[in-house]
């Protein structure tokens, strides 16, 4: 049967909707200010770790290189501020393992020279689309939806395949979330510019922007500004979570389905994010390095919460000391949105580009439900937009069957949590079915080498 | 900060969602066919419910507590529910002692020896059920006439089921248009006036239950709409084949207890598959089964027995009926 | 009546000869040659089915035994040398002397030494916390304690003590089948040679940072000071990514380096009580 989806505008099957919280909707983006040092870990992207070309003593100023992409899977780190490069030594960051960090004494904010700082929009491209691949791989830009996966990468097409539609994702389809929100509201031209950019890097007449109906603030601004963009659409999308999520997205835009195992591009899509939009403009007509992000802090027990420019690099202490401090019953601080970041080991925890937000819990809410025994009621069947069996793969993972459970396509879980969330029994039925993925993983790329 | 942070994967965040609510939304939309039933069989149904739960809660306790030695969980409404579907399963005069070797049937037998809640194969209820019915034939078939609140328990006036009557006369050679006007109208049907089991009685009240269950979305409309859709669809067949000998899809579907097995019994989570599509055949089984049972079959009803053995087939379509998996077939728009 | 006994016991009869020959039948089709010798190997080993020789049961290693030239690389560890001269008496070739070994835990981060400073909120699996994050304490190559340990040793050798949240081998159950090792995610186990009364020194400590960080985030750990380097006097003792390492073989249980440790990371056990006029005392967990 094909019958497309239209009658909502979201992806056909699972998905759940966790109450949104979307606390800071209404608070305007303001610059934090610079921290007296920041620690810019040199692991901040999917792929080799960036070589440092600094040294201790070193001064740089913002925006100079200090780590420089060690392969093609890499990226470029540049120093968000300007001072004293103090020592490179291990930090604790967000992937929750101790992994080198160039630490930075600030002094004064130099910028390098080369650096628009204006706040005039130019919109005119001049790069030619090779010229566009290369300024992003020079300005570090990677994918701010919080896979920071090297954008260069994803602009460079393989020959054999050709992309024909570029999608971005303004969905922010995560609770309490409101940064890419706010960009689109602010920063709406330059995002659009920046997408034209995409637009002639990848040689493609057509891009469709994905935002949330819960955002019609958003939606509205951008279809007005759209009507001097050709080819450029904006479309308002059921509220449904994962739909930020890259492969149900080009489902709901295009009803393509990627197929197991493959990328977008080979349903001939590409998917940015609006943050990364923004910061391929930045790099492209300012001339602006990925130095600094829009980060939510926000959380039901922060007095101020808000959307903040944060340089990368600043302790996330220095951003909730932004929103108000640190309140006294807080159990969980969260990196990225409730359902897929990652929770934090302390506040000395440094931004990095992938960061779109902190979240604070209380140590009520914070704590796991107690795991009783599976009912079988299938909701997490129901709820998995894979359309996988999560109580399975979790039973498969447990047990240490992992040859089941690549052929239950443990590989095409997307992580998304909705099986843990919806389960009545309080199973983490996800923590499990990582340990799957993982352990498959290794096992495939065993067998690859063979 | 002097307090530890919490770390741990994600999601941070839980739905509302617990085995406790979904359990005592099922009671809640048992209370209508509750509430029918004892309007109809008097003390007799309050009397039967009562011992019935009390009986399941009581041994699940005493199981968990002293046989497995396993932390107690009978909060969790499992027992309550399988308390309240074998008392809706059994006629309102059953003698009390039959109702407790029911209910340590089920929880005992069919509980918890699989280890509990979430592993029995088969519905605890409609084993209870099942093992009544073949150990006291007489108690179990004798089913008291709906004669309204003011019934007694021991005194209810007893009579047989439409299912029965049609089944009897059948075999004695008479027409079911004939039958049919020894039995209650379709409208009295759907209201409640049939002898039968307590949870049977009207089909109103548990219809409600139905969209109850379907509105909370504690169960989907796969498992229902398949059992009463395959039934009716059998029965029309052969009664547009010959309406003499078999009855019409209207009558199979009220009379007995298709909705409240369809509704509240086939649903149960654990003994029912767990995608749509695996769902959709184990109705139709049901539905199939159930007909099959009560048209040619040595009971007149077949509801229970066709759950059971649908039951068995669950863990096979589990394995085999597999969803189909987001971009498994190419298909580019 | 009589008849009705009599058909079906020549009915009865004459279907139960009929099965009897389409089985003989079946049973010659679908024959299995087999070596007799495998039975015999794998009753002699000890049923154990723990994978520590390497196969997936004794079943494939009576077979692999049987098949093989020499027993080059075959060891039972739950045998031992005595069943693998045994089997090799039985097949005619000739076993290796093999030591038999013992699994230590290469680790010392109990509270006391090791502070915890998060609180980890999910499902009991090393596997699974050691993918996630650093642990409960701020050292990277530590311990977790959630015992996939315990959980992989079939001899019930393993368990977790209450109060220093680290698993305990029990030299006697122990069997060197090497499955804990497998099952850490941390590499925190090794097998070494077993000595006599079950004495061993070795340094329990895995953690490969700098001394600096090392000693911050456990008091007990190894911060490669060298110092028990210098005092072995048997060439024993290694150093390598900032972590010392005592080899087994040849080490010869002088006990100067666990005296001379600093942070007291190097153990020893069941040996008997020092004289009293060695100032340092050593730590002893379960001596």
């Amino acid at each position: 049967m094909m019958i497309r989806y239209k009658t909502s505008n979201t992806f056909p099957k699972g998905g759940i909707h966790p109450p949104e919280y979307k606390l800071t909707q209404n608070v305007p983006i303001k610059p934090l200010p610079i921290p007296k040092s920041v620690m810019i870990p040199i692991s901040q992207h999917i792929g080799a770790v960036a070589a440092p070309v600094v040294a201790k003593g070193d001064y740089v100023k913002t925006g100079q290189l200090i780590a420089s992409a060690n392969g093609f899977v890499s990226s470029n780190i540049h120093s968000s501020v300007s001072g004293i490069v103090s020592k490179i030594d291990t930090i604790i960051d967000a992937s929750g393992y101790r992994q080198n960090a160039i630490f930075i004494d600030v002094q004064g904010d130099e910028w390098v020279d080369s650096i628009d700082r204006s706040a005039d929009v130019i919109s005119k491209i001049e790069l030619a689309p090779e010229q566009i691949i290369e300024k992003c791989k020079e300005s570090g830009i990677v994918g701010l939806g919080g896979a920071t996966f090297p954008s260069h990468v994803k602009l460079a097409v393989p020959k054999d395949k050709k992309c024909n539609t570029i999608i971005i994702n303004g969905v922010e389809c995560e609770p309490y979330l409101t940064s890419d929100h706010r960009l689109m509201l602010e920063k709406g031209e330059e995002i659009l510019i920046g997408i034209a950019i995409l637009m002639k890097a990848l040689d493609v007449e057509k891009a469709m922007v994905g935002i949330e109906s819960n955002k019609p603030d958003a939606v509205e601004h951008l279809k007005e500004l759209a009507k001097r963009f050709p080819g450029i659409s904006i479309h308002s999308l059921t509220v449904k979570y994962p739909q930020g999520a890259e492969k149900q997205l080009i489902k709901t835009l295009t009803g393509r389905e990627v197929p197991s195992g493959k990328l977008p591009i080979d349903v001939n899509a590409v998917v940015h994010n609006v943050a990364t939009a923004y910061a391929v403009y930045e790099a492209v007509q300012k001339n602006k390095p990925l130095i600094e992000r829009v980060v939510t802090v926000t959380g039901k027990s922060l007095p101020a919460p808000g959307n903040y420019l944060v340089r990368i690099g600043s302790p996330v202490s220095s951003l909730i000391e932004a929103a108000g401090g640190l309140p006294d019953d807080t159990g969980k601080i969260v990196s990225g949105g409730p359902m897929m970041g990652k929770a934090l080991q302390n506040t000395g925890v440094p931004a990095s580009k992938g960061m779109s937000g902190i979240v604070l819990f209380r140590a009520s809410e914070s704590t796991r439900v107690e795991k009783i025994a599976c009912i079988r009621c299938a909701k997490c069947v129901t709820a998995c937009p894979m359309n996988l069996e999560p109580h399975l793969l979790a039973t498969l993972s447990m047990k240490a069957m992992f040859e089941r459970a690549e052929d239950e396509k443990v590989t095409d879980c997307i992580e998304c949590g909705s099986c843990s969330y919806t389960c009545p029994a309080g199973r983490p039925s996800l923590d499990y079915i990582r340990l799957g993925k993982s352990t498959v993983m290794k096992m495939i790329r065993e067998r690859n080498i063979k | 900060m002097n307090n530890q942070l919490n770390v741990s994967l994600s999601p941070h965040i839980h739905g509302r969602e617990t085995t406790e609510k979904l359990m005592f939304g099922v009671v809640i939309a048992l209370l209508p066919a509750l509430v029918a039933s004892i309007i109809f069989f008097g003390a007799g149904a309050i009397i039967t419910t009562a011992t019935a739960v009390i009986s399941c809660i009581v041994f699940e306790y005493l199981i968990q507590k002293f046989i497995l030695c396993k932390p107690i969980s009978i909060t969790d409404g499992s027992a309550l529910v399988t308390g309240l579907l074998l008392a809706l399963n059994l006629p309102s005069n059953i003698p009390a002692y039959m109702v407790i070797i029911g209910s340590l049937i089920a929880i005992g037998v069919a509980k918890m020896t699989f280890g509990g809640l979430g592993n029995n194969p088969f519905n605890p209820a409609l084993v209870g059920r099942v093992f009544l019915l073949i150990s006291f034939p007489s108690q179990m078939t004798t089913w008291p006439v709906p004669a309204g609140f003011a019934t007694g328990y021991a005194d209810a006036v007893t009579g047989a089921t439409p299912l029965a009557v049609i089944k009897e006369g059948v075999k004695n050679g008479e027409s079911v248009s004939e039958l049919m006007q020894a039995i209650p109208s379709t409208v009295e049907l759907l209201l409640g006036k049939l002898g039968g089991s307590i949870g049977e009685v009207s089909a109103l009240a548990l219809l409600i239950g139905f969209i109850y269950l379907l509105y909370k979305k504690i169960i989907t409309w796969h498992i229902p709409v398949s059992v009463i859709g395959s039934l009716a669809l059998f029965t029309s067949i052969l009664w547009v084949f010959n309406p003499d000998i078999y009855a019409g899809p209207a009558f199979h579907i009220l009379s007995g207890g298709v909705l409240l097995g369809a509704i509240f019994m086939a649903t149960d989570y654990v003994t029912s598959p767990m995608n749509s599509k695996a769902m959709i055949l184990y109705g139709c089984g049901i539905g199939l089964l159930t007909a099959i049972i009560r048209i040619w079959g040595a009971y007149p009803e077949g509801v229970s027995f066709a759950i059971l053995i649908m039951n068995a087939f669950v863990p096979l379509m589990n394995a085999y009926i597999k969803p189909k998996r987001f971009g498994e077939e190419i298909k580019n728009g | 009546m009589s008849s009705t006994i009599i058909v079906t016991i020549i009915s009865l009869s004459l279907l139960a000869a009929v099965s009897a020959v389409i089985l003989y039948f079946v049973a010659q089709k679908f024959h299995v040659n087999e070596d007799p010798r495998i039975d015999d190997v794998q009753a002699a080993l000890p049923a154990a089915n723990c994978g520590g020789c390497g196969f997936a049961g004794c079943r494939n290693f009576a077979e692999a035994l049987v098949a093989a030239e020499t027993f080059d690389g075959l060891n039972c560890p739950v045998g031992g040398s005595e069943v693998m001269k045994l089997i090799a008496g039985m097949l005619g070739k000739a076993a290796d002397e093999t030591e038999p070994l013992t699994a230590v835990l290469l680790c010392n981060g109990t509270p006391e030494f090791r502070p915890r400073t998060t609180r980890y909120d999910g499902v009991e699996s090393c596997r699974i916390q050691h993918n996630l994050y650093i642990g409960e304490t701020n050292c990277s190559y530590g311990c977790l304690g959630n015992g996939d340990c315990v959980k992989a040793c079939k001899f019930g050798a393993i368990k977790i003590d209450n109060s220093t949240k680290l698993p305990v081998i029990d030299d006697s159950k122990c069997v060197a089948c090497g499955a804990c090792v497998k099952s850490c995610p941390r590499n925190l186990i090794e097998l070494r040679k077993k000595e006599k009364k079950d004495r061993k020194i070795y340094v329990a400590c895995s953690n490969c940072d700098k001394g600096a960080i090392a000693i911050k985030a456990c008091k007990a750990a190894c911060i490669a000071c060298s110092k028990c380097l210098k005092v072995c006097e048997f060439g024993a003792i290694t150093i390598e990514k900032n972590l010392a390492h005592i080899d087994a073989k040849k080490c010869k249980l002088c006990r100067k380096c666990v005296a001379e440790c600093s942070t007291k990371s190097i153990l020893e056990f069941n040996f008997p009580p020092r004289k009293p006029k060695v100032e340092t005392e050593s730590i002893t967990i379960n001596g």
